[in-house]
């Protein structure tokens, strides 16, 4: 009896440990990718295209490449409705899931950002707010655990302000000329203010700084505000709807839409929907082509929708925002992939992703085999600059669709670099953190 | 000293210096307001015959203008859309009545506003699942074109809207104070089982006035989606109501016109001319603001009925 009792279990504990081997072998070649998105509540429209380009493409590396070095990714959607608490709830969720935890996280929220900074160092889980989040957190040597490029608000706010100079004839001539920033009256609304501020000492022109309130419906108020001052240039940072009204009011008060330009969020296919005909030469910033014309595109048809290109394009495929979510996915992606050329072709830690975020380098001829060359620019992370200052293009609404207006404008860094130092060291202050040595 | 001149010299001068610009500013916060008062017209409505404080109304709003965009999506012309979708909101009202309000018949005034919660979910999430998320355009041949008038900018959209709102808060103020349906509807506020008692069918009141509620939401959700697209934002805009609720009262029609012009020239006046000064982005508390500040003088709002309870 005791003979069998023992021999049962010695045989419990093989198949418990076997199984656990197993299970844990099975796991071993998956990469897990947790995913922040908002496909309901009011910015549901920014949000599923978004959610579609980082799904579509972490797909294709899948089914096209068998994952990344044969490392299969996995990800998993959890709803935030652009909403701070929830996010933070959702990265809670799931940051210890899959056989090392989360590899990184790509909050798509400002709000969240901040809140997931002091989180990520603890936990070890990075941080890529590409294009968003805290601006100084550009300083590696600070926020070792945050990147955000390929270029900052700050950065694109001196980008415009360097546009507006070359289509002004120079940057003299921007002496006395009146630009107005209408900015979503939230952490991410005003994060290009203080640029702007810098700038308009150094170059002379007069900034009005005009705040629209979540959700931004009714924004009469500032368009009169606006139509008074009869600004030359607007620049705008609005999110969701708000950036739809305002393209709406600003054609109905006949102001010139080639020279309202909004930032990065504020140019995507459903903002000029509701102005009709009258969104046709609105501007936006962008660091990345509109539309499915590239290499990338034609493999995401072939792969995940069997050639079917209008089921494709029923998801979104090729609209702006989608086109973001595909090309912050492919830098994870990539940063995943460097971290393995250090570590092995097996499941990276937060910590061993974070190491490639920060030693990555997708050049020309990468983008080039990625099917992106001219689709975005290249970038290049070092330890103390996580923002790369990559360049920004500006892009114009047709009527159709968007089209690129302009060159590669590259920021002023001369003048925002300086700007994120401070912050940051600032914030090293409060915080008690010691720079690390770069 | 710079503060106190900002706020009670400098825009008292500007007002002085440019009258045109401030009746612009007036005239752009009456239209606004016309535009709010649409949406506080279905809570008064419900409220008004119910004592429910229908909190689905923006959901309503969205689910209507959904339907109507919807259809036109998918060939039917802006007459056969209205229809169908005045059609869709009566039998919504119907299903309401049906399934909601007949098991809730003489409960607590919160249960029903819980209930209506609950509905507000249901509403938004059918309505997101059967036509999607995405950002719809609405064209209900409206003109819109902008013109100026003595130096004003005014919008031919606007004036339709305010047109629009004017007719149809007046035949609603007509149909409430001289039908025998709106003399009901008023007994059945008062006390449900005081009006089943003589004689008023509770169910077929509560339908009536869910379906006028739907209405009066369609017309909103083409105003607003027309502004800003058919989106789910639409929902957010019941916010918009709520001080002209405050204000005008709970159970007035005209109530829900007068604090909406009143909150609407209020904010935008306090935008422009004190928004500065504060940072911008004031309007939205201000009109809480001034709400609370009539509240004062009058509790029951300026048009709402004095309560006067036993205890």
């Amino acid at each position: 009896m005791k003979f069998r009792s023992l021999l049962l279990g010695a045989l419990g504990a093989v198949v418990c440990v076997t199984g656990v081997a197993v299970s844990k072998a099975a796991y071993s070649a998956e990469q897990f990718i947790p995913m922040l998105v908002y496909r309901t509540g009011p910015y549901a429209p920014s949000g599923i295209p978004v959610a579609n380009g980082f799904r579509d493409y972490y797909t294709l590396v899948n089914k096209r490449d068998g994952g990344i070095n044969g490392v299969k990714i996995v990800f998993e959607e959890c709803e935030t409705k652009y909403n701070t608490k929830q996010g933070v709830e959702c990265y809670e969720k799931l940051k210890n899931k899959g056989p090392t935890g989360a590899s990184l996280v790509n909050p798509y929220s400002t709000g969240i950002t901040y809140q997931l900074i002091p989180k990520s160092a603890v936990d070890g889980v990075p941080i890529l707010s590409m294009g968003y989040g805290r601006t100084s957190a550009a300083d590696g040597r600070v926020f070792k655990w945050v990147f955000n490029f390929p270029a900052t608000y700050w950065s694109q706010a001196s980008a415009f302000v360097k546009y507006v100079g070359r289509q002004e004839g120079g940057m003299a001539n921007l002496k006395g000329k009146k630009i107005v920033h209408l900015y979503h009256n939230s952490a991410y609304g005003k994060e290009a203010n203080p640029t702007l501020e810098t700038l308009a000492k150094k170059y002379g022109f007069k900034l009005t700084l005009i705040a629209v309130d979540h959700p931004g419906q009714e924004q009469k108020a500032q368009w009169l505000q606006i139509r008074r001052k009869k600004p030359h240039w607007i620049f705008m940072s609005g999110w969701g709807v708000m950036n739809q009204v305002a393209i709406k009011e600003a054609a109905g008060i006949n102001y010139p839409m080639d020279h309202f330009v909004g930032n990065w969020w504020s140019g995507s296919d459903a903002d000029v929907v509701p102005a009709g005909a009258g969104s046709k030469g609105y501007k936006s910033a962008t660091f990345h082509g509109a539309g499915a014309g590239w290499g990338v595109h034609e493999d995401i048809v072939k792969h995940i929708y069997g050639g079917d290109a209008a089921k494709a394009q029923e998801n979104k495929m090729g609209e702006v925002l989608y086109n973001r979510g595909m090309v912050n996915a492919m830098f994870g992606v990539e940063a995943i992939r460097t971290a393995m050329k250090k570590y092995g072709n097996k499941s990276m830690t937060g910590a061993q992703v974070r190491w490639g975020l920060e030693n990555l380098n997708v050049n020309e001829a990468r983008l080039s085999e990625l099917g992106m060359k001219g689709f975005t620019q290249p970038v290049k992370v070092s330890c103390s600059d996580h923002e790369t200052s990559g360049p920004v293009m500006f892009q114009q609404w047709d009527g159709s669709k968007w089209s690129f207006a302009s060159i590669w404008v590259p920021p002023m860094r001369d003048v925002v670099r300086p700007m994120i130092e401070k912050d940051a060291a600032n914030y090293a202050k409060e915080n008690k953190i010691t720079p690390r040595k770069c | 000293m710079e503060f106190l001149n900002a706020v009670f010299v400098a825009p008292f001068l500007d007002i002085a210096d440019s009258p045109v610009f401030f009746a612009e500013v007036v005239i752009g916060g009456l239209m606004s307001g016309v535009m709010y008062s649409l949406v506080a017209l279905g809570f008064v409505l419900i409220f008004k015959a119910s004592g429910v404080f229908n909190y689905a109304q923006g959901a309503m709003v969205l689910f209507a203008a959904l339907t109507l965009v919807g259809l036109m999506e998918h060939g039917a012309p802006l007459w056969l859309g209205l229809l169908v979708t005045l059609g869709v909101m009566v039998a919504l009202a119907y299903a309401i009545e049906r399934f909601m309000l007949r098991k809730l018949v003489n409960q607590e005034g919160i249960i029903l506003f819980m209930a209506t919660i609950g509905l507000n979910f249901v509403l938004e999430g059918v309505g997101q699942i059967a036509f999607g998320s995405d950002v719809k355009r609405l064209d209900v041949g409206l003109p819109d074109k902008s013109f100026e008038w003595k130096g004003i900018l005014l919008n031919t959209f606007d004036l339709s809207a305010t047109f629009i709102g004017a007719v149809m808060v007046t035949s609603l103020a007509l149909f409430f104070q001289y039908t025998p349906t709106g003399r009901a509807l008023r007994a059945v506020a008062d006390d449900h089982q005081a009006a089943l008692s003589v004689g008023i069918p509770l169910k077929t009141i509560w339908v009536i006035v869910w379906s006028v509620a739907g209405a009066v939401a369609l017309v909103a959700g083409i105003m607003w989606g027309a502004k800003a697209g058919v989106q789910f934002s639409l929902v957010l805009i019941a916010l918009k109501a709520l001080p002209v609720l405050i204000l005008g009262g709970f159970t007035s029609v005209p109530g829900a016109i007068v604090g909406g012009l009143i909150i609407g020239v209020g904010e935008k006046v306090a935008e422009v001319y004190w928004g500065p000064v504060f940072g911008g982005a004031i309007e939205s508390w201000f009109a809480y603001m001034l709400a609370l500040a009539f509240l004062l003088f009058r509790p029951q709002g300026l048009f709402g009925e004095k309560i006067i309870e036993r205890v």
